[in-house]
């Protein structure tokens, strides 16, 4: 049977164009990939191929006309023995089979559509599902606690993991002979050597991608970045390569990845080693986001972390590396990822805080019981998925919020924060909700601009005591 | 280490002839992908695949001689003109056709389109659409490689275009520093989307682009398959011996534009012509086949109606498959 060719479109949304140019003539023997014409719109021309072999049996629309629909039949082709006169019985190349017995028409393009979808045009998204986090595995009673600096809970996490599963491995900038470049990878290349332990070049672009690549198949690299400031370079590969492949692919193929290292305001480094990624990452489907303040937390989660099959990113932070606090004693102390904490229950004010955070948050809440307000503390210890729950129970408990970090305020998570609660707990707020955050500009070096820059336990202090009007 | 610098024609020239097995194998595999690209364009044009499309015609020989030179197990990465890569490393086109057409049953169920495909089964890993980005990725499965000590290669496939991205000499430094077994495929199709390559690269010959990280480098007829799957012998050899990456330029064209929509404002009708009909790597192998009298005219032509009708199934799955359950909207964000 004779194919009609139609007019093609450009791009989804051409509706119509001029065909500009014929290059083949009636009678004309045309094959598969021959230029049969060309056809432009304001923006680009195209040529249109041959689809089929045969003889160019009819040319319907003749050049220079303008203004033809898409998906308008244009010329047919004559198949072998096919003569002009069984061109009225012609099928329309591919559409006899998208679309039935329906002849070609202006609303074709409409009508190719599939037809038996179950997501019409303007179908309501699904609700998206809750995030589902662990419940959190009790300390057994008499547990003996051992006190240590977060850097060496760090350290403890990754060789245990890596003693468990030969998969694991760590990467970076100096975490082998060197021993990291704030010995948190102390002591990991003596026991693991250097095939597990590899120092890289200063490359973070090239070994975060070589890393998610190791990771698509199937091993479980832990990569440092010295600091979170330096990932900049490797973004594009955390974001498009990391996080989005597992839904790309119809979770087909996914990336088991930890990226760690020190995020956040050291102490006099200035603007560029001294930024919060803390909004940056937890805006991303398809990471999770970690940012633990005690060396219990940081060990039982970054095991988590490295046993998660998704990617994430452990955000640590360089002064607390050498604050101390109790781990427990025990084999595989795994805590769960996307859980809160509350570290410090009141009744008066809910202060949210995490990681650098928590350390203003405490003190703050102190310096308000002598001032006799209640406060209670809660650690996020996870971004991303967020602990609305506890954040929500606490809210309505109290009534009043005060948000603590050093990011900057806009679009950070403080104004996540406040968000969630006003949609989930806006008529048991007895005042606005408060955000202490870093100074919107970037970080100076000088030491009494930094410290103005950042967050202090007297903004915390006072926000607490205006939120709860005193 | 002496880096083997060779003129493209001496290496094209050193080609061993195929067997009638090889050739024919070839030459269906070639026409396969031409058949499917051709179709995917057509569907472009009747707005049942939507987005980006770029199309992999004229530089079939590339990717089906490549394939010839690999064992089981060996990965296969790309970035986004990765249709024909798909169908090489045996991905069904039904599957394929259908991811691009957005519907259920495609590889990616209907989520990652046309750069966004995966089959780990075939050892396929993808299609990335980021520029360059495939490259650290690529580099990371021969890690892993190396790491598990398999024996297992990797081809990681960048264009013309791709070369200049820093995260690509990141990875060769890498690569090369730790003995990775990743042969670098350049498709040099001379265009990178509207820019000639003497108008974007200081340096044209990209073969010699691993020169100061010592990985050695050739230059090789791209449209010739019996010259790329030489050449791709040599390459897998020497990553298998651990001697670590290995660099081939393949010099290819594309036929079609960057994607859809390209004006093609940026060459001449004459040059396209001139490699269609001189150059094509479907027509020599047709045209070998016929004059050696490893098949006949006949034969031939029932290959070219089998393809054919291989793609126009492809085609018709992919129409009528359903688009994903809306339920499919937040599965595979975690897992």
């Amino acid at each position: 049977m004779p194919t009609e060719v139609l007019m093609p479109a450009l791009s989804p949304t051409m509706e119509k164009g001029n065909l500009a140019k014929w290059l083949k003539k009636e009678g004309d023997q045309v094959k598969s990939g021959d230029v049969i014409a060309e056809i432009e719109t304001d923006k680009a021309t195209m040529e249109v191929e041959a689809a089929d072999e045969g003889t160019l049996g009819k040319i319907l629309v003749p050049e220079g006309t303008n203004d033809v629909a898409v998906n308008t039949p244009i010329a047919v082709i004559l198949g072998e023995g096919e003569d002009k006169g069984s061109i009225k019985t012609a099928k329309p190349v591919q559409q006899q089979k998208a679309l039935g017995s329906a002849p070609p028409t202006k609303t074709q393009k409409e009508q190719a559509k599939p037809q038996d979808s179950p997501a019409p045009k303007g179908a309501k998204a699904p609700a998206a599902p809750a995030p589902q986090a662990a419940n959190a595995p009790g300390i057994p009673e008499g547990t003996e606690m051992v006190t240590m600096t977060m850097r060496e809970a760090l350290r403890d996490a990754m060789a245990e993991e890596m003693r468990r599963d030969k998969d694991v491995f760590v990467m970076g900038e100096e975490v082998a002979e060197y021993q990291g470049a704030y010995k948190v990878t102390q002591g990991l290349l003596q026991e693991f050597g250097a095939k597990r332990v590899i120092d890289t070049p200063i490359t973070e672009h090239g070994f975060a991608g070589l890393g998610i690549g190791a990771a698509l198949s199937g091993l479980k690299p832990v990569v440092e970045f010295m600091t979170f400031n330096f990932a900049m370079q490797a973004m594009d590969q955390l974001i498009n390569s990391a996080a989005k492949t597992l839904y790309m692919s119809g979770g087909q193929m996914g990336c088991q990845i930890v990226f760690r290292g020190p995020n956040g305001a050291a102490a006099r480094v200035a603007a560029q080693h001294s930024q919060d990624y803390s909004a940056w990452y937890s805006h991303i489907p398809g990471l999770k986001v970690i940012a633990p303040s005690t060396a219990a937390d940081a060990k039982g989660l970054l095991k988590a972390a490295i046993r998660d099959p998704n990617p994430v990113i452990f955000l640590e932070n360089e002064i607390l590396y050498g604050h101390s606090s109790p781990v427990p004693k025990l084999d595989d102390f795994v805590l769960p990822i996307g859980k809160a904490k509350i570290a410090r229950a009141g009744n008066d004010v809910t202060i949210i805080a995490w990681s650098m955070g928590m350390s203003y948050a405490l003190k703050a809440a102190e310096e308000l019981a002598e001032a006799g307000i209640d406060a209670e503390v809660i650690d996020l210890r996870t971004l991303k998925p967020m602990d609305t729950e506890t954040i929500i129970a606490s809210v309505q408990k109290t009534g009043r919020v005060v948000t603590v970090e050093e990011g900057w305020q806009q679009s950070g998570v403080g104004a996540e924060l406040a968000a969630r609660i006003l949609e989930r707990a806006f008529d048991y707020l007895d005042a606005p909700v408060a955000r202490v955050s870093g100074k919107d500009v970037p970080m100076p070096y000088a030491a009494n601009l930094e410290k103005l820059a950042l967050p202090s336990v007297t903004d915390v202090v006072e926000a607490a005591k205006a939120v709860c009007y005193r | 280490m002496a880096v083997a610098q060779k003129n493209p024609s001496a290496d094209a020239k050193a080609v061993a002839d195929f067997s009638k097995e090889q050739e024919l194998s070839a030459y269906r595999a070639m026409l396969t992908i031409r058949r499917f690209e051709e179709k995917a364009g057509q569907m472009y044009g009747m707005g049942l695949i939507g987005g980006f499309c770029h199309l992999y015609i004229g530089q079939e020989a590339v990717v089906v001689g490549m394939q010839m030179a690999l064992n089981d197990g060996d990965q296969v990465i790309t970035g986004y003109r990765d249709h024909g890569h798909m169908i090489a490393t045996g991905m069904d086109p039904k599957g394929v056709m259908a991811e691009l057409t957005g519907r259920a049953h495609g590889y990616s169920k209907g989520k990652g389109g046309s750069m966004h495909m995966f089959s780990v089964e075939k050892g396929f890993y993808g299609g990335h659409g980021i520029v360059g980005a495939q490259v650290p990725l690529g580099t990371g499965l021969a890690f892993a490689n190396h790491y598990r000590d398999n024996k297992s290669i990797t081809i990681t496939y960048f264009g013309d275009g791709a070369a200049n991205q820093g995260q690509v000499y990141e990875s060769f430094n890498m690569a090369e520093l730790w003995k990775l077994p990743v042969v670098y495929v350049i498709e040099n199709n001379r265009y990178a989307m509207g820019t000639a390559i003497n108008r974007s690269s200081a340096e044209v010959n990209l073969s010699r682009r691993g020169l100061s990280f010592n990985i050695p480098g050739d230059q090789v007829d791209g449209m010739d398959v019996r010259a790329v799957k030489a050449a791709g012998e040599k390459a897998a050899e020497w990553c298998r011996a651990g001697k670590g990456p290995y660099i081939l330029e393949m010099l290819t064209y594309r036929y079609r534009g960057h994607s859809m929509s390209d004006p093609a404002k940026y060459r001449t009708r004459e040059e396209v012509d001139e490699v269609r009909t001189h150059h094509d790597p479907i027509d020599m192998a047709r045209h070998r086949i016929l004059e050696k009298k490893l098949a006949s005219e006949d034969a031939l032509k029932k290959i070219d109606g089998e393809v054919r009708d291989l793609i126009n199934q492809a085609a018709e799955f992919a129409t009528h498959d359903p688009e994903p359950d809306v339920s499919e909207l937040y599965t595979n964000v975690y897992r």
